[in-house]
């Protein structure tokens, strides 16, 4: 039982981690795509937009942030299941609406809070879900076998 | 027609390629503790497992998917649609990772797929 309890405040820690990074990355990502303006799918057109990727400081900085989020993710998949990290992960979206109006004073939809509240509703549901349905592969599998 | 095909590269490369990587994670098994030097040791032994060199071709294709309807639509319509990557991904995890998805995880995927819709909607 306190294995299992070390098992979710441990996969809770790295998936907060992992939604923080993939917050920060995206913003950044948006931001510097937008300074581009609409890419053509051409010749020209692509490779302008390549030079404009790999010179521009904010896609760098956003794909730093999604490095880090990338690390989080394979290091929670290494003992939790995908179908529970990967909505997990969507409480982002709400983190992002509660900052926008804590932050920023803006003002969010209704269509949007009923959003975030479907969002906390599927992660709860979700969490309340064994964070490990398969068995334990791997190298260190002799000492994870508690946390099955 | 573009559009289409690009959300489709969106969606499956990114559930593709996480679902090769979440395998090849589990393959390697978890770092004995959370310390940096553990951790950068692990996720040097995750890049060299077979199943993340499948996952990260996927995954860029998927990402240059991502910029390319960026710079075509806005979030509100990019990423309503690319919601759909939850229940794409969660029938990976169920068909291919052999993971248990219950009831109880099934309606959280949904409900997550739709509050994704939602809050990019709106």
């Amino acid at each position: 039982m306190a294995t299992e309890k070390r098992l979710r405040i441990k996969t809770l820690i790295v998936v907060l981690a992992m939604v923080v990074c993939a917050v920060t990355g995206d913003l950044l990502l948006k931001r510097g795509m937008s300074e581009l303006g609409a890419v053509h799918f051409t010749g020209p057109g692509l490779g302008q937009a390549l030079v404009h990727m790999v010179t521009s400081a904010t896609i760098w900085l956003g794909i730093l942030f999604l490095l880090g989020f990338m690390a989080a993710q394979m290091t929670v998949m290494s003992w939790a299941d995908y179908s529970y990290v990967m909505p997990a992960g969507a409480f982002g979206y709400a983190l992002q609406t509660f900052l926008a109006v804590v932050v920023l004073h803006e003002v969010v939809s209704t269509k949007r809070w009923i959003g975030v509240f479907l969002i906390c509703i599927g992660v709860v549901l979700v969490g309340q879900t064994k964070p490990r349905t398969t068995e334990c592969p791997g190298r260190v599998a002799e000492k994870a076998v508690a946390s099955c | 027609m573009l559009t289409v095909l690009l959300l489709f590269v969106l969606i499956c490369g990114s559930t593709g390629g996480e679902i090769a990587i979440s395998h090849g994670a589990k393959k390697t098994g978890e770092p004995k503790r959370m310390r940096p030097r553990e951790l950068v040791m692990f996720i040097g032994r995750v890049m060299s497992n077979g199943w993340f060199l499948l996952g990260i071709p996927l995954m860029a294709a998927s990402f240059f998917a991502l910029l390319i309807l960026f710079s075509w639509h806005p979030l509100s319509f990019v990423i309503p649609i690319s919601a759909l990557s939850y229940v794409v991904g969660a029938l990976g995890a169920k068909y291919l990772l052999k993971e248990e998805v219950n009831a109880a995880r099934w309606a959280g995927v949904i409900l997550v797929c739709a509050g994704v819709a939602l809050v990019a909607a709106g």
